[in-house]
């Protein structure tokens, strides 16, 4: 197989996020709307200079209906739609069709109103009473028996407690560094600071699982512009250049797959290979942390650190700016915005990073220069995908 | 009977042997005539070799717990009342997992790799449910 070098191919250019948490007087659309009007105009370019439109969601809010709201006609529309981490996957596809030559210049948007529509995103239950679970099960074999995302995870983070000793007090790590990031974003919505204590005090959703190891639930949304090196040579910032991308699902595999391995293990490989970078060479990361035990089987499956060894690896403060590998430091979804798929907000922050956008300020990660991301969608314990993306300064 | 407050199975042509044999008490599950693998959930190929030699075959019913969680929330009728449920993913003999609720166990009871074995609840006229329970 011939394979085209697409490291450096294209470079995210825009960002803008939805500061809101709460907006229950907008549409989905009008807030992917302002964000990509806003995305752009960070850039430096205009809207003829968009080609391609990339979304994940619903009906209402797909790129058929966001291009008709934007009035714009995209040579590429993609509504790939995996869960949370589909906007991973969203950049992998743009970078792929800038490589290709068939556009110059997407955007990414997503936008969702899960706070304000009152949705039970974690333990809502099934599709037929309300809002569907992120991973709709493909048929009746598993709503009869109230499966909720929450429990979901907690299967997982029981079966990783039983076979590597990993504590409720490790997993709260996870949970104290996000709010201590979140304190630094004055966007923040719990901004609070707690400790270790307080998770494992607090009340179980889900065994093993205590609220605080959950994602918020918010409103939200933004937009990312990915732009040609030659187009992203002549923006208003410095390019935060596409190094690598990897995409991957996991599953129950007809009843036989060891679903401890997450699709990290899968997805991490082609992107470190494509960017040349190894996992020293990461300077921060997004992990999507939809619970605190997706953070800690997500970087033992990237190959932070040996399969079991993640509670270790999450404790005494690695997690947190100043540690070994800083994560989340807009606060993540535990602690800063959840609106159903929080991807794109890896991205940005990620971007916000390598631009050194907070430089005198503690939430700057210093001397910034390689960033991964990496999005899951769905749940652990059923089915779900994995994005990575690795971006990295000049 | 009661009124059943829970979903009820979809039942397809593709899943219909599966549903009628549970109202007799047996838990199927499926074989590949080619491979030899089995597989669960029932589909109308072999997930393995994509093959469409799909045989059904009666189940030990005997398994494992492989992970399971004590469900505290969820606002969904029918689950809603039986708050703490448990939620778990049991690996049959076969070597296949599926999801099931541990059933006549204090919760607090269930562990991994605790020996189990299916029973059956009947939801309605047409419908009985695999759950599973402590092995006797
Ligand atoms: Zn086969």
């Amino acid at each position: 197989m011939s394979t085209v070098d697409l490291t450096k191919a294209a470079a995210i250019v825009g960002i803008h996020e939805h500061v809101t948490r709460y907006a229950p007087d907008k549409s989905e659309l009008q807030i992917q709307g302002e964000s990509v009007i806003k995305a752009v105009e960070d850039a430096g370019l205009t809207k003829d200079d968009v080609d391609g439109l990339l979304t994940a969601g619903n009906i209402r809010n797909s790129g058929l209906n966001l291009a008709d709201y934007l009035n714009m006609y995209p040579k590429m529309v993609d509504n790939t739609t995996v869960g949370g981490g589909s906007f991973e996957f969203h950049l992998s596809h743009a970078l792929n069709a800038i490589a290709a030559g068939r556009i110059n210049c997407a955007v990414i948007t997503y936008s969702s109103l899960a706070r304000s529509g009152g949705i039970s995103v974690g333990t809502g239950g099934v599709a037929r009473f309300g809002h569907p679970r992120l991973d709709p099960s493909p048929d009746s074999f598993e709503e009869l028996y109230g499966l909720t995302t929450v429990g979901l995870y907690a299967m997982i983070a029981q079966r990783h407690m039983h076979l590597y000793g990993t504590t409720s007090e490790q997993l709260a790590e996870v949970a104290v560094a996000m709010r201590k990031h979140a304190s630094m974003n004055p966007e923040a919505l719990f901004r609070d600071p707690i400790t270790v204590q307080d998770v494992v005090n607090s009340r179980i959703i889900s065994t093993p699982l205590h609220l605080p190891d959950c994602c918020v639930i918010t409103d939200g949304g933004g937009a990312v512009v990915v732009a040609s090196a030659e187009m992203a040579r002549n923006c208003r910032h410095d390019p935060v250049w596409v190094l690598g991308a990897g995409e991957a699902v996991a599953h129950q595999g007809a009843g036989k797959r060891d679903l401890q391995f997450i699709a990290a293990k899968q997805s991490h490989e082609p992107a470190f290979a494509m960017a040349g970078v190894t996992q020293d060479d990461i300077d921060m990361a997004m992990i999507y942390d939809s619970f605190t035990i997706t953070v800690l089987e997500t970087l033992e499956d990237l190959g932070f650190c040996k399969k079991g060894e993640g509670g270790d690896f999450v404790s005494g403060g690695r997690l947190q700016v100043g540690g070994e590998l800083p994560i989340n430091t807009d606060g993540g979804g535990l602690s800063s915005n959840h609106p159903g798929m929080r991807g794109i907000f890896l991205l940005l922050e990620a971007t916000r990073q390598l631009r050194g956008q907070f430089e005198g300020t503690p939430r700057q990660v210093p001397d910034c220069q390689v960033a991964l991301c990496h999005g899951t969608g769905g749940a652990l314990g059923s089915r779900h995908s994995g994005g990575t993306v690795i971006l990295g300064k000049d | 009977m009661p009124e059943w407050k829970k979903p009820l199975p979809t039942i397809s042509g593709e899943t219909k042997p599966f549903w009628d044999a549970c109202r007799q008490g047996n838990l199927l599950i499926q074989r590949c005539g080619s491979c030899q693998e089995y597989q669960f959930y029932p589909r109308g190929i072999c997930a393995n070799c994509w093959c469409e030699d799909i045989q059904w075959v009666t189940a030990s019913g005997r398994g494992t717990v492989w992970t399971f969680t004590e469900t505290r929330q969820n606002r969904t009728p029918g689950f809603e009342e039986e708050i703490p449920y448990v939620l778990a993913l049991v690996e049959l003999e076969e070597g296949v997992k599926m999801f099931t609720n541990i059933i006549e166990c204090d919760p607090k009871e269930v562990k991994i790799g605790m020996a189990v074995e299916v029973t059956f609840v009947q939801a309605n006229q047409q419908v009985s449910i695999p759950y599973f329970k402590p092995a006797a």
